[in-house]
């Protein structure tokens, strides 16, 4: 018994204790790299990434992949500064609130298809956010919509309190609000279960199906947080803003300890995963290192952090 | 037996550990040619690792193995396929979504990944033939054969390869009893041309009528070797279990008048379920019999809220209507809780820790039960386990069923479902499982018991319902319930005299 | 016949959708049914057909490939090099081209196998790799490859395009007797059930990494056909072809569970979403509406497939 919650422990202090390794390695080239406006900005551009990271723990732990990221992202992205773009002071307001909302509706969509026409989740959130991205190109041209953050997202995504940036607040606190979540009524226990084995947990009396929408919405709702934070970041939306985060959602998962295959994984993990990955882009780019050689390292990092995952699995 | 040959497999001081737990201990044993040796022991005795031992799937912590007294060391399946050691595994090892024909050929030592030559075809054409499987076409998906037909296939896969050791693991546990003696005469063919045959099975009778010698091993360790007709029952029975057994089956509950709790009128399904009315009073145990698949566990889906558009009325625990999910079904209005019969897949997420499977089904349950509820069971029915937190995989067949059935009576149901529960399971959690079913009935539970076992039918039931081709044909009880009536009826020849008790 | 029918259901499905969609196209189209038409037609389809088939033999053994369009790109920018020269060196070229992608396709196999690393993240990873050595051999879009050789293998054989006899080539000459042998059932059974496959005396590492490999080497075949077509190098085609790819198995019946479809439905699903596109684009509905229309068609036809899951008698089917 000892012995196994040794063992999680390590794992999930891994990608932290291999960030911290990182950030003192690059510091021996870069000393600022230790310096605490360096890393309190890290925090920042990690929380954006962080947000997204939380809700596609929740369904890879079922066994899902939710791969509407992109364009759940970049609808809310668009929705949001659509509304404060017209000036109008309700719907000001009302921003952030239907951004969310859409990103729970996105996540609807995907419950349909997964937990009722049981489409295998890849295929289905792949077709959901074509479907998607067709929507977002018909309603603004192609072009980048017009519309500007509203106070309350620029405060989100670039505020400080005491020097720390509110976006890393609001990334920790999402965190918190979900691990109790997913401890109360045993919900998490759900997850992982249906992640192991679906028709046991069927057959044990639970509502698989809810259990399984209820997890697309919260990952929707989180990607749609992630575009009202990235909005309120570059005060603006964008064509395609959401790409660039699907694949380092998935890595920091992956690198968190959860396994791709569900059942196994946790929200504290997935942090450390997304500190790494936001750490080693960083260093990447600070280090003016061109984009071929980015993709070579951040790739070759990625598989030899997976190595020593499973090689130390295999040990223990 | 031609005790001037040397053996054809030898092991010397064979070990076998994972982690802490010792399958196999120090196990000195031999087969030669041309004799059927039976393997018997309890669930976790060490037979199953023997066999994945000779047939490669694992490699002895320890000691070594001869095949033809040469050192040899089995790397894979195929390593071992190679040398004409064939094993017919428990777990069928046939490919569902290929069909017949190429799993016939999958494997076969000159075609593993080149072509295929006509005779392998029509040697398994052959032996299927002999085994009444003329009517599986070779070029139907396996995942459309029943049990039954797989095994036969899986029969035919390994007697085509020209065996010199064949392991026959649970090989016709799905098989009726005349396609058996029909296998038992190939497999007798084969040792007379020299075949060493190594056969485990948990029916005894099967093991008397075809056994040269047996081998009994317990707790890892080979016990005694001695030929068959050598020691009574009894006495076999003894060597396994290491104790003196006492009944296998307890004195039943007597029957007291009692309320209903379950009432099923006129049941129909999908051309599945024709008619079907039950009724179950607490602290009854009714039996469901008949041959596999003739409707008896779709009731029991349908009661456990699985099936959709019955007709028919159905009235549980007070309750009008179906449950419509497990979910409702579990709840307090139904109480109900179903054991399904295959409990690697449906009844237990193996990864997942004993403990986590224990709490499942009554995780977000109105009342969740205390712990000392679930110890109490766990002592009573004899749980062996290192850590509560170790998964459920690691037990043996018998443990995790006790862990399956567990899960549901925390809940308190007011009526149990139970498919086969003691399939394929050691003689002692049998007993230990038909023990807990009489206690359960005498505090009041009803308990729908399907079985293809008919002395568990007999025994342990006070009504059995026989089930042929979805309808009740026969139902059995007081004098008219034993085994030739039970037999009759499955096979749908049971005779007015019979109905007549019903 | 109607055996035939019944066992490769989901292969003949597509094939009549895919027969619907072209007659369609043919009369929408205002040149009609021309040889111009049907190469241009059926070079697009090769590209994405080679594509779904690299994606094809990952998915049948279980597995995932995001690293088919990286593995597109690399080869692309690769044969920039190679093929723009003539006579031996263009033989050499695509011979090299190949292997490299057979190559790339071996790397990933083997870190699955033996680092014990779920597909999906390997090819994630791997996929950046390729694409940061494709960007390393090609900066920006540029380089050639000779015409006459590119114009060869795009253009048609006694009016029926090269890229049509390309597919009977590789249907008849590699995936029939594939299909046959026993390494062909050694894949399918691994993708079934490893465990059977294991028991059957199969090396079960030995076949996975041998299909990765091969997916590899139809990524780099379609690599190198997209250079045909294209005549320059691009390092940036990747995302589109992987998710694409992984669309076009599904619509051509591949489970992604493993060990169901086959090479020509891959191919056949291909086509059809290719198709589809070409069909928009003489359509005459507004282009701004083009990707949505595309969007919902690909949801639908996905969809539709698992329509038989709403009329399940039994809920517990449709976990299987």
């Amino acid at each position: 018994m000892n012995l196994r919650i040794k063992a999680s422990y390590i794992e999930i202090a891994f990608p932290f204790v291999a960030s911290v390794l990182m950030i003192l390695g690059a510091s021996t080239v870069f000393p600022e790299f230790l310096s605490a406006t360096y890393l309190l900005q890290q925090l920042q551009i990690a929380a954006f990434l962080g947000v997204i990271a939380l809700g596609a723990t929740v369904v890879i732990l079922l066994g899902h992949i939710d791969l509407s990221v992109p364009w759940a992202l970049g609808g809310a992205a668009i929705i949001s500064t659509t509304l404060v773009g017209t000036d109008h002071a309700v719907l000001t307001v009302l921003a952030v609130p239907a951004a969310l909302l859409f990103g729970a509706f996105v996540g609807i969509i995907n419950g349909i298809g997964v937990a009722w026409f049981r489409i295998p989740s890849m295929v289905w959130t792949l077709a959901v956010n074509s479907m998607l991205l067709g929507v977002a190109v018909l309603n603004t041209g192609g072009f980048n919509p017009k519309g500007a953050a509203s106070n309350l997202m620029i405060t989100l995504a670039t505020g400080q309190i005491a020097r720390v940036p509110v976006a890393f607040i609001v990334w920790i606190a999402l965190a918190i609000a979900m691990m109790l979540f997913l401890k109360r009524g045993g919900f998490g226990r759900y997850l992982s279960s249906i992640g192991y084995n679906e028709k046991a947990t069927y057959l044990a009396g639970v509502s698989t199906s809810g259990v399984i929408f209820i997890a697309f919405m919260i990952a929707g709702t989180c990607s749609a947080l992630g575009g009202v934070l990235l909005a309120g970041y570059a005060n603006q939306a964008y064509q395609s803003m959401g790409d660039p985060y699907l694949m380092p959602t998935i890595a920091a998962v992956v690198i968190g300890g959860t396994s791709i295959l569900g059942g196994k994984g946790s929200l504290v993990g997935t942090i450390g995963g997304v500190t790494f990955i936001t750490l080693l882009s960083s260093i990447l780019s600070v280090m003016q290192i061109s984009e071929a050689w980015r993709n070579i390292i951040f790739g070759c990092i990625i598989i030899v952090m997976l190595l020593l995952q499973t090689f130390k699995h295999r040990r223990s | 037996m031609n005790k001037a040959k040397h053996p054809l497999i030898r092991l010397h001081g064979v070990t076998k550990r994972y982690g802490a737990t010792v399958a196999l201990d120090n196990v000195d044993f031999s087969c030669f040619p041309a004799e059927i040796h039976a393997i018997l022991g309890e669930n976790g005795a060490g037979k199953s690792t023997l066999m994945k031992l000779l047939s490669g799937v694992i490699q002895p912590s320890e000691g070594d193995v001869f095949v033809d007294e040469e050192i040899i060391r089995l790397k894979s399946p195929g390593h071992a396929i190679d040398r004409g050691l064939i094993c017919m595994f428990q777990e069928l090892s046939l490919v569902p979504d290929l069909s017949v024909r190429e799993n016939l050929l999958l494997g076969a030592k000159d075609a593993r990944y080149g072509f295929a030559k006509k005779h392998h075809l029509a040697d398994a054409r052959v032996l299927l033939d002999k085994i009444d499987a003329s009517h599986v076409q070779l070029s139907t998906r396996v995942s459309d054969l029943t049990l039954a037909e797989r095994q036969q296939v899986e029969i035919a896969k390994a007697l085509s390869r020209q065996p010199r050791l064949l392991i026959l693991d649970e090989a016709t546990s799905a098989l009726n009893s005349t396609v058996v003696e029909k296998v038992f005469d190939l497999i007798r063919e084969q040792r007379d041309r020299g075949t060493g045959v190594l056969f485990i099975s948990h029916r005894f009778h099967e093991i008397e009528a075809i056994a040269d010698k047996i081998s009994v091993f317990r707790n890892g360790q080979h016990i005694e070797t001695f030929a068959n007709g050598q020691y009574n029952y009894g006495a076999i029975i003894n060597k396994m279990v290491g104790q003196s057994l006492t009944e296998l089956f307890p004195t039943p509950a007597p029957r007291t008048i009692s309320s209903t709790v379950l009432t099923l009128d006129s049941l129909s399904w999908n051309g599945e379920i024709k008619d079907v009315s039950i009724d179950v009073k607490a602290g009854q145990i009714l039996g469901l019999g008949g041959l596999d698949g003739q409707g008896q566990n779709h009731v029991l889906q349908a009661l456990f809220g699985l099936l959709k558009h019955t007709t028919g009325d159905a009235a549980v625990n007070g309750t009008q209507g179906m449950p419509r999910s497990p979910k409702a079904a579990k709840g307090k209005k139904y109480g109900l809780a179903w054991v399904p019969e295959d409990r690697k897949k449906e009844g237990l997420i193996l990864e997942q820790s004993i403990q986590d499977n224990l709490q499942l089904a009554a995780l977000g349950h109105a009342s969740a039960p205390a712990q000392a509820v679930f110890e109490k069971l766990i002592s009573s029915l004899e749980l062996k386990y290192q850590s509560l937190e170790q998964p459920v995989a690691a037990l043996s067949g018998g443990n995790q069923q006790k862990v399956s059935l567990i899960k549901w009576l925390v809940i308190s149901p007011t009526c149990l479902l139970l498919s086969d529960p003691t399939r394929g399971i050691d003689v002692k959690t049998k007993t230990q499982i038909y023990q807990l079913l009489v206690e359960l009935s005498k505090q009041g539970i009803a308990i729908i018991l399907l079985s293809s076992d008919y002395e568990e039918l007999v025994h342990l039931c006070h009504q059995v319902h026989i089930f042929y081709d979805g309808e009740i044909v026969d139902t059995l009880s007081d004098e008219s319930l034993n085994a030739q009536n039970i037999i009759a009826a499955s096979l749908n020849m049971h005779k007015k005299s019979s109905e007549a008790h019903a | 016949m109607l055996d035939v029918f019944k066992r490769y259901r989901r292969e003949c499905i597509a094939f009549f959708v895919l027969f619907a969609l072209l007659s369609l196209y043919i009369a929408t189209h205002p040149r009609g049914a021309s040889t111009y038409v049907m190469t241009i037609w059926a070079n697009q389809c090769l590209i994405l057909a080679l594509a779904a088939i690299a994606q094809f033999f990952v998915v049948v053994v279980r597995g995932i490939d995001l690293s088919v369009g990286a593995v597109m790109a690399l080869t692309n920018c690769a044969a920039s090099y190679l093929l723009n020269g003539s006579g031996f060196e263009l033989v050499y070229g695509s011979f090299m081209v190949i292997a490299l992608g057979t190559a790339c396709g071996l790397i990933n196999g083997l870190i699955v196998v033996f680092g014990r690393i779920q597909p999906i993240i390997v090819t994630l990873a791997t996929g950046s790799i390729f694409t940061g050595l494709a960007l390393l051999l090609r900066p920006t879009p540029g380089g050639s490859i000779n015409y006459d050789f590119a114009d060869a293998m795009t253009l048609d054989i006694v009016g029926i395009p090269t890229a049509v006899w390309i597919a009977l080539l590789i249907i008849l000459l590699f995936w029939f007797p594939l299909r046959q042998s026993g390494m062909g059932r050694s894949i399918y059974a691994i993708g079934s059930s490893e465990q059977a496959a294991f028991q059957s005396g199969i090396s079960v590492n030995t076949v996975r990494i041998i299909a990765f490999a091969l997916g590899g080497t139809f990524a780099g075949l379609a690599g190198s056909y997209f250079s045909y077509v294209t005549a320059t190098g691009d390092a940036g085609i990747a995302a589109n072809f992987t998710l694409n790819s992984i669309a076009a198995v599904v619509l051509g019946g591949v489970a992604l569970s493993g060990g169901v479809g086959t090479l020509i439905g891959a191919l056949l699903g291909a086509c059809i979403l290719k198709t589809i596109s070409s069909l928009m684009f003489f359509s005459g509905l507004p282009p701004l509406a083009q990707p949505l229309i595309e969007g919902l068609v690909l949801a639908t036809a996905i969809a539709i497939g698992s329509f038989g899951i709403l009329t399940e008698k039994n809920r517990l089917r449709v976990f299987d």
